[in-house]
């Protein structure tokens, strides 16, 4: 294709005739979905941002916009207030737990190769398992006087803990299922992470004197996780922030409010008591934790990932 | 930095190895002078880098032994052998700068686990010093491969050759007795692998350090090599200096390997009477074997004269008809069909005599006698006696 | 560290330590089913015995059909899920093909606003959705479960990775025959995906099958729940005591998803888990 010579007019004609095909055919194809992302993503966006200066309530015929009212009630209100904190209490157990038991099994089974496929299908078990049911059981399991972790602790000479019913400890019960339900998930991202570190990294690492396993988990496998185990960080913590439905059904939030978390909070106001634009407030706060991290993440990735 | 001449003898005795079933390294033996830089050439699945490997101490062999500087490590982890590697894909740690990747063996060598913690060298002053050693050493060994203002650099910001060199320094930092390097050349393009290939004979040069260097590329071999290993399906087939790997084949499959174009191979017989038989014709050359033993008789494009067989009158050769050309401005191969043999027979011509000739001319291929290498039934060379041509066949 | 070859006493150590892991692990999946077999006398006793004296499992399994309509649950489960895949195909995966090969105006706009999407948890945009279905009506109904789902940026994005590693000529060719772009959506890109869309659809009928918390806002009448409504009713109504029941009940809510999950593993766990691993 000569450079120096204008295209004929037919030439330039038809390829703007395909090009504007393109376009059209981009629009019908893209058109449904990026109305749909309008419809579902951006503009509830906005409205929650907006109502969130409202004190709408659901079915009420008027609103008013009251600026930063609900803001201020928030975070004056003792029941967001210990919401907030116990979420984050939930988070910052959750997370290291989660991922270092995950790390651990993902280390563990591949280090060596009998029963890999078991031990991965157990462990990601409880990730498939619907939670709703499974909370029941364990809810059931830690029964205070017919749920077998207290009978087994009985047995063995322990006395009985009020796991859901004590107030110290509910929290942490709660915690602890969480855990037990995203370690499979974490260890399998590790396992793929594990896999693709490049084998001859670690034979040149053997030939320059990293000998022990430690070494070689300093030398080779940790720093050639570091993208994966942001990722996983990331994933968990965003995850436990959007703790739901283990609370909605096996405390409710009580025993006196011991394990609100931030989402039954926005429940609650909002689809209990339709205390409409107080919750979309609420929900506020739970999105700028959540952007926060994610976009934290982002930033991480870019800078601090080492590409092989 | 050049190491005495007297270190890094390996004596390789016996080796074999299987995965699984399959049988990889079938009986090794190979005696290996210090300083040499042997190359070990065969081709993908012979077992080569197999046997670096199990010199390196990556892989443990099933039976034999390997002595480095008469000491058996063969219950010696890698680092203990006091050899280093240069991998195939550099294996350079991409979270490290090209300084931390160099300094990474002295620091695992020279510091204890607790001195290397993050902070160490905060609090120790002998920790400092140690550091300040590697550094310097860094550098040196930098300085020597020019790769001083890349030492800053992660992997992921180098070129294929500077990886290489980096990987190469690596190797070097340790001072180590014996080099191995595992197709080192074959991720980079062909104008800078014949560049490299100069300077690995030139580093070899220098350091005085025993060299095994493993590929499939004949040209590497022949052009680096103080002595070169033929390796195929898991045994040795040759070792010797790459002239006579090239003139002086102990087998078939070697004189097959090496040398491009390849070898123009017919079969033939002993005639029992001090000359063999091929394709009609007698070449006197004393075998030394019974008549009608069956033969392999191999010879080389460049050992091969083309003539039109209207313009010659004297001496036999093969008749044949000229099928395809190939001009390569220095040379012209001339690929020429005989009845009767599979596969044309490749002559390497001055383009200025045979230019002329043209596809489909009949014409005879001749040679000196001296020239045919003998081959008998299992591949193996056998030595000849060249006397008069005899003549045409009875 | 992979696959290298464990001395006798790493190995053993390896294998208590996630043995033991796996017995926590599997230790409330084996209590909910060897609950599912006692009858309720021997669950009131409280031992710790594993298996029942009399079994019981004929009567709790029966009478969870009855006592909930446990098979409404599953067919809602089943209508919801299969629905929800089938308009994301429908609705995401042109769009990825278009954010993929096509070039118009906007595109990257729409790429990132697919990017930023990703980052919207769903909870959060629950309350003006249901305001909205609420003005429409639909709230209660088969649509409030769907529609807000039928929109997945996860499979946008998911499904224009993919694509954009198919070679451009093989678009080209089918140009070149006539084909008209909707016919290479679904005749020549729809096929080549089916790994990617495979993956994308385990994902997506794990996670709608066991969400619980639209479903629990966006509908009341018992007819239309979801299996996670159905034993969340059962447990807060009319079996919060039957313990034998109520586990017999959870071991049918999540069979589906176990059954599955065991014939197809390294699917699911694909599937689950590809989550841009590398963006």
């Amino acid at each position: 294709m000569s450079a120096s010579a204008a295209p004929a007019p037919a030439v330039v004609a038809a390829h703007q005739r395909r090009d504007r095909r393109e376009v059209l055919a981009a629009m019908a194809l893209a058109g449904p979905a990026g109305a749909l992302i309008l419809l579902f993503l951006i503009g509830p966006l906005i409205c929650i941002a907006l109502l969130s200066l409202t004190d709408y309530q659901l079915g009420a015929k008027t609103m008013r916009l009251v600026g930063l009212t609900n803001y201020v009630e928030m975070f004056g209100d003792r029941v967001f207030r210990r919401s907030l904190e116990n979420t984050l209490i939930y988070v910052a157990v959750v997370v290291p737990l989660s991922v270092g038991l995950g790390l651990a099994a993902a280390l563990l089974i591949e280090a060596g190769t009998s029963l890999r496929a078991f031990y991965r299908t157990v462990y990601f078990l409880p990730v498939m398992a619907t939670l709703i049911a499974m909370a029941i059981v364990w809810e059931f399991a830690l029964h205070p006087t017919l749920g077998p972790v207290n009978v087994m602790l009985q047995a063995i000479g322990f006395s009985r803990v009020d796991w859901l019913q004590d107030r110290n400890v509910v929290l942490y019960t709660l915690a602890g299922i969480g855990i037990w339900q995203s370690v499979g998930f974490n260890m399998v991202l590790f396992m793929a992470g594990l896999q693709s570190i490049p084998k001859d990294l670690y034979e040149a690492a053997s030939v320059d004197g990293v000998s022990n396993g430690w070494d070689r988990f300093r030398t080779v496998t940790w720093p050639m996780l570091g993208p994966v185990s942001l990722f996983v960080i990331v994933i968990t913590a965003i995850r436990s922030f959007q703790v739901f439905d283990t609370v909605q059904v096996m405390t409710k939030g009580g025993p006196n409010r011991a394990s609100e978390v931030l989402l039954y909070t926005m429940y609650s106001e909002g689809f209990e008591f339709f205390r409409t634009g107080y919750a979309a407030a609420v929900t506020m706060v739970f999105l700028a934790f959540v952007l926060t991290i994610a976009v934290l993440k982002t930033w991480l990735l870019d800078r601090r990932v080492h590409y092989a | 930095m050049i190491a005495s001449n007297q270190h890094g003898r390996v004596l390789i005795r016996g080796l074999t190895k299987s995965f699984g079933e399959t049988p990889v390294l079938k009986g090794i033996d190979l005696d290996i002078a210090p300083g040499e830089f042997i190359t070990v050439l065969g081709p993908s699945g012979c077992g080569k880098t197999t046997l670096m490997r199990i010199v390196a101490g990556l892989e443990r062999q099933d039976a034999g032994s390997v002595e480095i500087d008469g000491r058996q490590v063969d219950s010696l982890r890698p680092d203990e052998r006091n050899i280093a590697m240069v991998f195939q894909s550099y294996a350079l740690y991409p979270h490290l700068s090209a300084a931390d990747n160099l300094a990474l063996p002295l620091r695992m060598r020279r510091l204890h686990w607790r001195q290397r913690l993050p902070g160490a060298r905060l609090f120790s002053g002998r920790v400092r010093e140690i550091e300040l050693e590697i550094a310097a050493r860094v550098r040196e060994v930098a300085a020597l491969l020019q790769i001083e203002p890349l030492l800053g650099r992660k992997p992921g910001q180098l070129s294929g050759g500077q990886k290489q060199r980096v990987a190469v320094g690596r190797a070097m930092v340790r001072e180590p007795r014996v080099f191995l390097m595992d197709e080192p050349l074959s991720n980079l393009d062909a104008e800078l692998r014949v560049h490299m290939r100069a300077e690995i004979a030139q580093l070899h040069r220098r350091l005085g350090v025993t060299f095994i260097y493993v590929t499939h590329d004949q040209a590497e071999a022949l052009t680096m090599s103080d002595r070169v290993v033929v390796m195929m399906q898991g045994r040795t087939l040759q070792f010797s200096p790459p002239g006579r790997i090239y003139s002086d084949p102990a087998d078939l499959q070697v004189a097959r390997f090496v040398g491009s174009p390849r070898i123009n191979t017919v079969p033939g017989k002993a005639t029992g009477r001090g000359s063999v038989e091929i394709s009609g014709f007698e070449v006197a050359l004393d075998t030394g074997m019974a008549a009608g033993t069956a033969l392999t008789l191999a010879l080389r494009p460049s050992e091969t004269r083309v003539n039109l067989r209207a313009a010659q009158a004297a001496g036999p050769g093969f008749e044949a008809r000229i099928v395809h050309r190939e001009n390569l401005g220095s040379d012209l191969f001339l690929h020429c069909h005989v009845e009767g043999i599979e596969g044309p027979l490749i002559a390497r011509e001055d383009p200025a005599r045979v230019d002329d000739f043209p596809i489909g001319a009949a014409v005879r291929m001749q040679f000196p006698p001296g020239q045919l290498l003998v081959f008998d039934a299992d591949g193996q060379r056998v030595r000849t006696t060249s006397g008069q041509r005899v003549g045409a066949a009875a | 560290m992979i696959g290298r070859q464990l001395g006798p006493i790493a190995g053993a150590l390896r294998h208590i330590a996630l043995m033991t892991g796996a017995i926590v692990i599997l230790s409330p999946f084996v209590w909910m089913v060897l609950t599912s077999f006692k009858p309720q006398s021997e669950i009131m006793a409280a031992d710790l015995r594993l298996l029942p004296e009399r079994w019981a499992i004929i009567q709790n399994y029966t009478e969870v059909w009855t006592r909930v309509p446990m098979a409404r649950f599953l067919l809602n489960g089943l209508i919801v899920t299969c629905a929800i895949f089938a308009l994301q195909v429908l609705v995401n995966l042109p769009c990825a093909y278009a954010l993929a090969k096509l070039r118009f105006r906007g595109r990257n706009a729409l790429f990132l606003v697919v990017l930023l999407g990703l980052l919207i948890p769903l909870h959060a945009t629950a309350i003006p959705i249901y305001i909205l279905f609420h003005y429409l009506g639909i709230l209660n109904t088969y649509a409030a479960l769907i529609f807000p789902f039928m929109i997945s940026v996860f499979g946008i994005f998911m499904l224009r990775q993919f694509f954009m590693t198919v070679p451009d000529d093989l678009i080209d060719a089918a140009r070149m025959d006539g084909v008209s772009e909707i016919g290479i959506v679904w005749r020549i890109m729809l096929p080549t995906a089916i790994p990617a869309v495979t993956a994308f659809g385990i994902f997506s009928v794990v996670a709608h099958w066991n969400d619980y918390f639209w479903p629990l806002i966006a509908v009341g009448t018992k007819d239309l729940y979801t299996p996670p409504l159905g034993i969340a009713f059962f447990r807060l109504n009319d079996g919060g005591t039957d313990y034998g029941v109520l586990m017999a009940a959870a071991t049918i809510v999540i069979l589906p998803l176990v059954v599955a999950f065991l014939m197809a593993q390294r699917r699911f766990i694909e599937g689950v888990t590809f989550t841009g691993l590398k963006g």
